[in-house]
C-alpha cells in the first residue's frame, strides 16, 4: 500500500507544477473553479491602474493604491505590485479578490518549482505559466470577474527587462517597451507613449512612470492619484539583474511633488 | 505445498533495522550547527548538482542521508506538504514539528509494512526569528524514531564520533566563519584526509535574511570562510 503510495508520487505528479499538486490535493483551493455570483448583483472590488516600463538596467512596475466597488473607494491604500519571484513581479488590475488569489498562487508556483527543480523557471516559462492561470479564471471572467495582470521581470538569459500582457483568454502578449492595465490603461499608456525614450535611466524612467499614473488618475475616475493629505502614493518597484527592490516612498513622494509643482507652474498637463 | 517460513516479528524488525543501518553507515555525514545568526549544515557531498541539503520553506530547511533517490523522495514530499500548507493557512503556519511529525509518520509506516525500509535518516531544521523564538532541530531516523536536538546535530555512518566530537568543542553563539570551520573539523573526525570547499555542500537559514532564510554558500564564498582562499 505504500509501496503504491510512493510510486504515486511520481505518475500523479510527474511535474514540479504546484498549480496541479493544488488542483490534486485541495480543488477547492484553486481560484477560478468556484461559479461567479451574478454579476450587478454584488459589485465586486475593482484594482484600478498599473502599469510596467522598459529601462536601461530592467523595468519599472507601478500602480495606483486605490480600489473601487462601483462608484464608491473601496480601499485607499491597497497593494498591486506583488514579488512573484527575486527576478520578476506581476501587477493586478480587475476584479481584486481573484486578480490578489492569482497573484499568491503564481507567487507560490514559482517558489514551488525552484525549490523542487532546484533552479529558476526562465521568464517565458514564468509568463506561460501566468497565462494558464488566467486561462482558468475565464469561466469567472464572462461574469465580470475579469483578472489581466502585468507580468515583467528580468530575463538573465537575455540580460534585460522584458513585459507581457495578457488578455483575459489568457492570451499572452509580449511589448517591447512599457505597458499599463486596468482602467486608466489608455490614459497612462498615451503619457507613456510620449514620454518613454531608450536607454533611460532608473530616476528618468521612474519620473515616466508616475508621470503617466498622474495622468491616469487625472483622466480617470476609478484610478487614485497622489494623495497629498493622508501621504499615499503609487508603489513602485525595480526589477533588475540584482533582483526586485522596492523604490523608497520618500522619493516617490518627492518625485509626484515635483511633476505636481511643475504642472502647477507652467499649466502643462493641466 | 510448502509451508512459508515463520520468521518471528521481533527477528524481522530487527533484521530490516540492522539493513537500513547498514545502508546509511556507508554514507557519507551531514552535521548542523546552531550559530549565532541561525542555523548551520554542512555535508561531505562532492556533487554540485545532487543536492543532500535543500529549502522546504521559509524557515526551514532539509538534509537527508543514506539513499539518495529515497531522500529526495522525502524531499519533494515535504515541499508540497509546506506549500499547500502555506497557501491554504499562512505562510506563518507552517512548522517544522509538523513536517518532522510527518516524515516520522511516513518512515515508520514504510519500515512496518514494506519489506524494504528505507535506507535514509532525514532531518528537519527551522531557524528562530530574532524575538527570542527558539530554533528547531529534528532528526527523523529510518525506523520514523524522532528525535529534537540542541544546538548541534549529526547522521550518516559516523554520526556517532561527529556527535561526540561536537559535544567537546560546540560553543554558543559562534560567528559563521567558526561554525563553519567546527563543522567541517567534525565530519573529518573520523577520516585522515582533510575536506577541500570542493568536497562540501554547505547551507544556512540565515535569521537575518527577509522571508525566505535559506541559502547555499556558494564555492568562493567557502573557501574564504574556510581559509583556504587562494
Amino acid at each position: 500500500m505504500n509501496d503504491e503510495r510512493w510510486r504515486s508520487l511520481f505518475s500523479d505528479y510527474s511535474n514540479s507544477s504546484f498549480v496541479d499538486l493544488l488542483r490534486r490535493e485541495s480543488p477547492h483551493l484553486v481560484p477560478g473553479v468556484t461559479p461567479a455570483p451574478t454579476p450587478n448583483v454584488v459589485e465586486p472590488v475593482h484594482g484600478t491602474t498599473v502599469l510596467s516600463v522598459r529601462y536601461r538596467d530592467g523595468v519599472i512596475m507601478a500602480g495606483d493604491r486605490q480600489a473601487t466597488a462601483g462608484y464608491q473607494v473601496a480601499s485607499r491604500r491597497i497593494e498591486k505590485i506583488f514579488k512573484s519571484d527575486e527576478l520578476s513581479g506581476v501587477g493586478i488590475a480587475g476584479a481584486a479578490g481573484p486578480a490578489m488569489e492569482m497573484a499568491k498562487l503564481f507567487q507560490t508556483e514559482l517558489e514551488h518549482y525552484e525549490k523542487v527543480e532546484g533552479e529558476n523557471l526562465s521568464l517565458d516559462g514564468k509568463a506561460n505559466r501566468l497565462s494558464q492561470m488566467i486561462r482558468m479564471n475565464l469561466p469567472a471572467a464572462m461574469q465580470g470577474l475579469v483578472v489581466v495582470p502585468i507580468f515583467a521581470g528580468f530575463d538573465e538569459k537575455a540580460g534585460a527587462g522584458r513585459l507581457f500582457k495578457y488578455d483575459i483568454t489568457g492570451g499572452r502578449y509580449e511589448e517591447t517597451n512599457f505597458d499599463a492595465q486596468g482602467s486608466g490603461s489608455k490614459d497612462a499608456r498615451d503619457s507613456l507613449k510620449k514620454l518613454w525614450k531608450r536607454d533611460m535611466g532608473r530616476d528618468e524612467a521612474l519620473r515616466v512612470a508616475l508621470e503617466a499614473l498622474i495622468d491616469a488618475a487625472d483622466e480617470d475616475v476609478g484610478t487614485g492619484g497622489p494623495d497629498l493629505v493622508r501621504g499615499i502614493f503609487p508603489s513602485v518597484k525595480t526589477i533588475t539583474r540584482s533582483g526586485f527592490g522596492d523604490v523608497p516612498e520618500e522619493e516617490v513622494r518627492r518625485v509626484c511633488e515635483e511633476i505636481l509643482s511643475e504642472r502647477t507652474r507652467t499649466g502643462n498637463g493641466a | 505445498m510448502p509451508l512459508p517460513y515463520y520468521v518471528s516479528p521481533e527477528q524481522m524488525m530487527k533484521d530490516k533495522a540492522e539493513y537500513a543501518r547498514k545502508g546509511i553507515a556507508r554514507g557519507r555525514s551531514i552535521v548542523t550547527l546552531e550559530y549565532g545568526e541561525g542555523i548551520l549544515l554542512v555535508a561531505e557531498n562532492p556533487s554540485t548538482l545532487l543536492h543532500k541539503i535543500s529549502e522546504i520553506y521559509d524557515r526551514i530547511a532539509f538534509a537527508g542521508v543514506g539513499k539518495y533517490n529515497e531522500f529526495e523522495n522525502l524531499r519533494i514530499a515535504g515541499i508540497r506538504h509546506a506549500d499547500v500548507k502555506g497557501y491554504s493557512y499562512s505562510r506563518g503556519d507552517v512548522t517544522a514539528k509538523a513536517l518532522a511529525n510527518a516524515y516520522s509518520q511516513a518512515l515508520g509506516n514504510i519500515f512496518t509494512q514494506d519489506i524494504k525500509p528505507f535506507e535514509v535518516e532525514v532531518l528537519v531544521a527551522e531557524v528562530g526569528d530574532a524575538n527570542g523564538l527558539k530554533s528547531e532541530i529534528y532528526h527523523i531516523l529510518y525506523d520514523g524514531t524522532i528525535e529534537d536536538e540542541r544546538n548541534y546535530a549529526a547522521m550518516g555512518g559516523q554520526a556517532d564520533e561527529i556527535r561526540r566530537f561536537l559535544k567537546d568543542h560546540y560553543r554558543e553563539n559562534m560567528t559563521l566563519n567558526d561554525a563553519v570551520q567546527l563543522g567541517v573539523r567534525a565530519l573529518t573526525v573520523t577520516q585522515n584526509k582533510t575536506l577541500t570547499e570542493r568536497d562540501l555542500e554547505v547551507a544556512v537559514l540565515d535569521r537575518t535574511k527577509a522571508r525566505r532564510k535559506f541559502r547555499r554558500i556558494p564555492l568562493e564564498a567557502l573557501s574564504q570562510l574556510l581559509g583556504t582562499a587562494r
